[in-house]
């Protein structure tokens, strides 16, 4: 019964009821103390104060860590210090972190009060090793600031409210007189990759810059999360995106190195894992001069021939379930209950295989209403996972290339794998003698050699062959 | 009780019955007259005005009777030769949220004979639009997480495809936990014999109801249990699509891409959990100088670095969202924002939906408060340290309580619930004071935070103020076995108490399971427990609940064990 819905009163927003530490007014301060400081050093030498003072510098605590806020001072000023104490609690942007001295002596002068941030590297303290420095370097550091500016000496307490107006440092965008709208990640993108968000022209929706152009200026390939698992065949290599490239540099002149998206890991899991089951290959050339003259018919009313060849290659299958089966783990095979085709597709370089279920059961024009549907979810990137992983049997078709014939690889959990190639006019010798010109496309199929043997699929693709040339069956 | 006196009960006979529970009483072998009615109080002799404890109906009665026959039965009972004073209940509560569950259930574990009014639907907030269906959100969001952290699977040596979600799903999740609860909630109540009073409750006077547009009943005891509505600050118009609350945001019709929370309290904060799981952006929108007020700044900032800094989320505090325009005529949700302390423009933003998580007002207009001189503050319905409603005079309003967010003490279910178990103890007869210190609160983002009693800086002043000692005391979850073997090891429990005799002042924990780990620490601080005791118990290993344990066993108190040796238990 516990309830997130609690006691911010509504007045909340006017900030009654909450025991909260604002930083606010320490933030205030820190315009004087930069100003003075920042030309403090140098001058300090040239008053001849030697290394005697020491200053306390911003360390990294972590390799990320570009600068550090003072959470507290643990010592205050005029304390002694002896080596190895903790000074000051410094906040990266990891942890909080007690930081040591290095040297004896007397915490002088606290630079950068609590609460305000600083670079890594720049001074935060100044130690003494006498009481007499301290004093000589208070004088010093009030004669060097009088001098330099009216602003108050360091050793003031946070007193002075500047009324200055200054944007807290959570802000994260600076006003500009362009306003530029960036999404969050957006914004930690652009700081991780030191991109300048001010000269990236945002693509999304009203304009604003989003995660993607951050990535495109940073010269990363998108990082499309695709929450595909990809059960693929050999996959076209996505031609890499050349961005002008502000990332790190390449390691021969002129090259660039790209990271794998999800997608590219999971084909290339997919692929080595593939290497560990024996497959063969056979291939079959079928005539299609019957099956062009269905498509043509029943093109206008929406068939695709993906459909036709996946329903043709579901109706094959029905007739021989071996082909359609799955190896388990070298010890046996599943005999799966439904015919659920995949079918191989490239989409935005990567490649995904929306599954047709059950085709064998599903009319031509049921399949191919279903085909664009999966087509424009699978360009959504809106796939359910029973949408691309429940394939049975993949069918990879690379015909509209004009390529006449290909070998594919077998995607793991399957039996089989069928490669079409195009269709093309052949001269055909027939027994008498007689020549014709004929379609012929070859077909290809990879299969699982510890369950599917050659006459299985030999048969299969047979029977396949024989539903082709004969296409009637196939609108019933 | 409940079954024995329906196994004996035939309707309009009397009976005898010994008392139970109050042993303060007549002997118990004494006849009590349960005669329709009978008063008790007299007949006893006992008689206190806040105290008061009416004798039991007979519950088939009291079930059989429709609501409409009540105002008859009133009237049959005044023309019976009883005293003017006689009541259709014993307690009659306003609101069948959390809150007024736990009261009636209560009331009927003591004899009252309870009546629930409700004009909307059994469960209130919690149940319907709040802790219910969020935690069904944030189950969701806490599996996504797990599935999108592949760093953290490979630890694990888990491989798992990406992960993907069906919106319609999700909400459809949380709507059947919301309508799940709810039956449970009206079956616990009808099975005991609660009356379920359907319509908006108005008080017309003392101890008199109406209950929609002409029904009156009467009770003894009234409990004010009407809760609270989502708080919009002026200037913000909520269209219900883009411009949301906590209302809408429950239904999850959509996941916007970039979303801007105001507030960044448990709600903003449980949200911004649910939506970046999901896929979108968030961007707080914080008043006060910090994110996450209201929470130990300590574990406020370790909880930004895990709960905000790493996630797509980004940030404005110190500033009031004076105008947000929904997302109309091509353009986008428009935010302006002024400086919180200056009153000056600060910035505009534009994002695609505005979740405003800004807080809760109490909901009691249309009470009829005014009917018994009671003014709101705020809204709020001002009550005593005992839930008695006072006046406009500052005087208590005899038999009349307020509890839940209605009295805006602690705005949490639990605490409604708390509240009416307390008024519920003082009306038969047992004198209570709720100890809200005792009482804990979790935000359930992943990972969890929970608390209970007071922050650091609030106990610091607390001891300022009265001249004690404040320790504190810290132990991380990557000590523990269970949290490494899950590879959550990120968190962090602090202990807040005094050294000198072991009091435990407040307990904040950040990290795996929080909210279910808190209730160690609640229960010793309801309890009065100290840590020289509790560090004695015994916690199985390995579970996380060996961070408390750690915790308490690194407390450092001068106090020496209260509780004596006990007799030993042969095994």
């Amino acid at each position: 019964m516990a309830s997130p819905f609690l006691s911010r009163a509504p007045l909340s927003n006017t900030n009654t009821n909450f025991t909260s530490i604002s930083f606010s007014s320490s933030l205030s301060n820190s315009l004087p103390f930069r100003s003075s400081f920042s030309t403090f050093p140098s001058k300090r030498r040239t008053l001849t104060v030697r290394s005697k003072i020491r200053e306390i510098f911003m360390p990294a605590l972590s390799s990320t860590m570009t600068e550090g806020k003072i959470v507290s001072w643990i010592k205050s000023e005029g304390d002694i210090l002896s080596k190895g104490e903790s000074v000051v609690v410094v906040e990266s942007d990891k942890a909080d972190m007690d930081v040591e001295t290095f040297y004896d002596g007397i915490l002088a002068a606290i630079v950068v009060p609590e609460g305000d941030s600083a670079p890594v590297g720049a001074p935060i303290g100044l130690l003494a090793e006498t009481e007499d420095e301290i004093a000589e370097a208070k004088a010093k550091a009030k004669a060097a600031s009088s001098s330099n500016s009216t602003s108050p000496p360091p050793t003031s307490s946070p007193a002075p409210a500047i009324s200055q107006p200054q944007p807290p440092p959570s802000k994260p965008v600076s006003d500009s007189p362009r306003k530029t709208v960036a999404t969050p990640f957006a914004k930690k993108l652009a700081k991780q990759h030191k991109v300048n968000i001010e000269s990236v022209v945002g693509t999304g929706p009203f304009g604003r810059i989003t995660p993607a152009d951050i990535e495109a200026a940073a010269g990363i390939i998108p990082s499309k999360s695709i929450k595909i698992k990809s059960n693929v065949e050999s996959a076209p290599p996505p031609p890499p995106k050349s961005a002008a490239s502000s990332a790190a540099p390449p390691p021969i002149p002129g090259s660039t190195v790209v990271p794998f998206t999800t997608m590219q890991s999971a084909v290339s899991k997919n692929m080595l894992e593939s290497l560990s089951v024996p497959t063969f290959r056979v291939g079959y050339p079928v005539t299609t001069d019957a099956l062009g003259a269905l498509y043509e018919k029943v093109k206008p009313k929406g068939v695709t021939m993906t459909a036709i060849l996946a329903k043709a290659a579901a109706m094959a299958l029905a007739q021989h379930p071996v082909v359609n089966a799955t190896c388990t783990d070298g010890k046996g095979f599943t005999y799966n209950a439904n015919i659920n085709i995949a079918v191989a597709v490239a989409i935005d370089g990567g490649l995904i295989t929306p599954v047709l279920q059950d085709a064998d059961k599903l009319d031509l024009y049921l399949l191919s209403q279903k085909w664009k549907e999966l087509l424009k979810k699978a360009r959504a990137k809106q796939l359910q996972p029973n949408e691309y992983n429940s394939g049975t049997f993949t069918l990879s078709n690379l015909g509209m290339f004009g390529v006449d014939r290909f070998d594919a690889i077998l995607p793991p959990g399957q039996g089989a794998i069928m490669a079409v190639g195009a269709s093309k006019p052949t001269v055909v010798a027939d027994a008498d003698g007689y020549f014709s010109v004929k379609s012929k496309m070859l077909v290809n199929v990879t299969a699982d050699h510890r369950i599917i043997y050659g006459a299985d699929l030999a048969a299969f693709l047979q029977t396949f062959s024989k539903i082709v040339e004969n296409p009637e069956s196939l609108t019933l | 009780m409940q079954s024995s006196l329906s196994l004996s009960l035939s309707p309009h006979t009397s009976l005898t019955i010994p008392r139970p529970n109050q042993s303060s009483f007549a002997p118990s072998a004494k006849p009590i007259n349960l005669r329709f009615c009978g008063l008790r109080r007299e007949a006893l002799g006992y008689f206190s005005p806040l105290l008061t404890r009416r004798v039991q109906l007979n519950p088939i009665t009291a079930r059989r009777r429709s609501a409409a026959d009540l105002v008859v039965s009133a009237a049959l009972s005044g023309g019976n030769g009883s005293p003017p004073k006689s009541f259709d209940y014993d307690l009659l509560i306003i609101g069948a949220g959390v809150g007024g569950h736990g009261a009636a259930l209560h009331a009927v574990e003591k004899g009252l004979k309870t009546g629930i009014i409700e004009g909307d639907v059994v469960g209130g907030t919690c149940v319907n639009r709040g802790c219910v269906p969020s935690k069904a959100l944030l189950a969701v969001s806490g599996r996504m997480r797990e599935l999108q952290s592949e760093h953290h699977l490979k630890a694990l040596g888990l491989q798992v495809s990406a992960a993907g979600y069906d919106r319609q799903g999700v909400a459809d999740h949380a709507n059947n936990l919301a309508s799940k609860i709810r039956n449970n909630l009206t079956n616990s109540m009808k099975a005991i014999g609660v009356d379920i009073l359907t319509g908006v409750g108005t008080i017309l006077g003392p101890q008199k109801m109406k209950v929609g547009s002409d029904k009156v009943v009467t009770a003894q005891n009234i409990i004010i249990a009407t809760g609270s509505v989502p708080f919009v600050p002026k200037g913000i118009e909520v269209d219900g699509k883009t411009v949301i609350t906590s209302d809408h945001a429950l239904k999850l019709e959509s996941v916007p891409d970039w979303i801007a929370i105001v507030g960044s309290g448990y709600i903003g904060l449980e949200f911004s959990d649910v939506y970046t799981a999901l896929g979108s952006e968030v961007t707080f929108i914080e008043a006060l100088d910090q994110l996450m007020p209201g929470f130990d700044p300590e574990i406020g900032k370790l909880a930004q670095r895990v709960l905000i800094n790493p996630r797509k989320i980004d940030y404005h505090t110190g500033v009031f969202a004076t105008k947000i325009t929904p997302a109309k005529d091509g353009k986008p949700v428009i935010i302006e924002l002024i400086d919180a302390k200056t009153k000056e423009p600060k910035d505009t933003l534009e994002v695609d939906a505005a979740l405003i998580a800004t807080g809760r007002a109490p909901f009691t207009q249309g009470l009829g408060l005014e009917n018994v001189n009671v003014a709101t503050q705020r809204g709020f319905v001002p009550v005593d340290e005992r839930m008695r409603v006072i006046d406009a005079n500052g005087n208590l309003v005899p038999h009349l309580f307020c509890i839940g967010d209605a009295n805006g003490k602690m705005m949490l279910a639990h605490a409604a619930s708390a509240q009416g178990i307390s008024v519920v103890e003082q009306v038969t007869g047992r004198d209570h004071v709720l100890n809200h210190l005792s009482i804990p609160a979790a935000c359930f983002t992943h990972p969890e935070i929970s608390m209970v009693g007071l922050t650091e800086p609030q106990a610091r002043e607390k001891a300022e103020k009265e001249g004690f000692e404040v320790s504190i005391a810290k132990t991380s979850f990557k000590a523990n076995t269970k949290a490494l073997a899950e590879n959550e090891g990120e968190g962090l429990a602090k202990l807040i108490y005094r050294p000198d005799n072991g009091e435990i002042l407040g307990v904040h924990i950040f990290g795996l399971h929080a909210a279910d780990l808190i209730h160690e620490a609640s229960n010793a601080i309801a309890l009065g427990t100290r840590i020289q005791d509790i560090k004695l118990a015994v916690h199985a290993h390995p579970t996380l609940s060996e961070v408390l344990d750690e915790l308490f066993k690194s407390a450092k108190v001068k106090a020496q064990v209260s509780s004596p040796v006990s007799e030993p238990v042969a095994v």
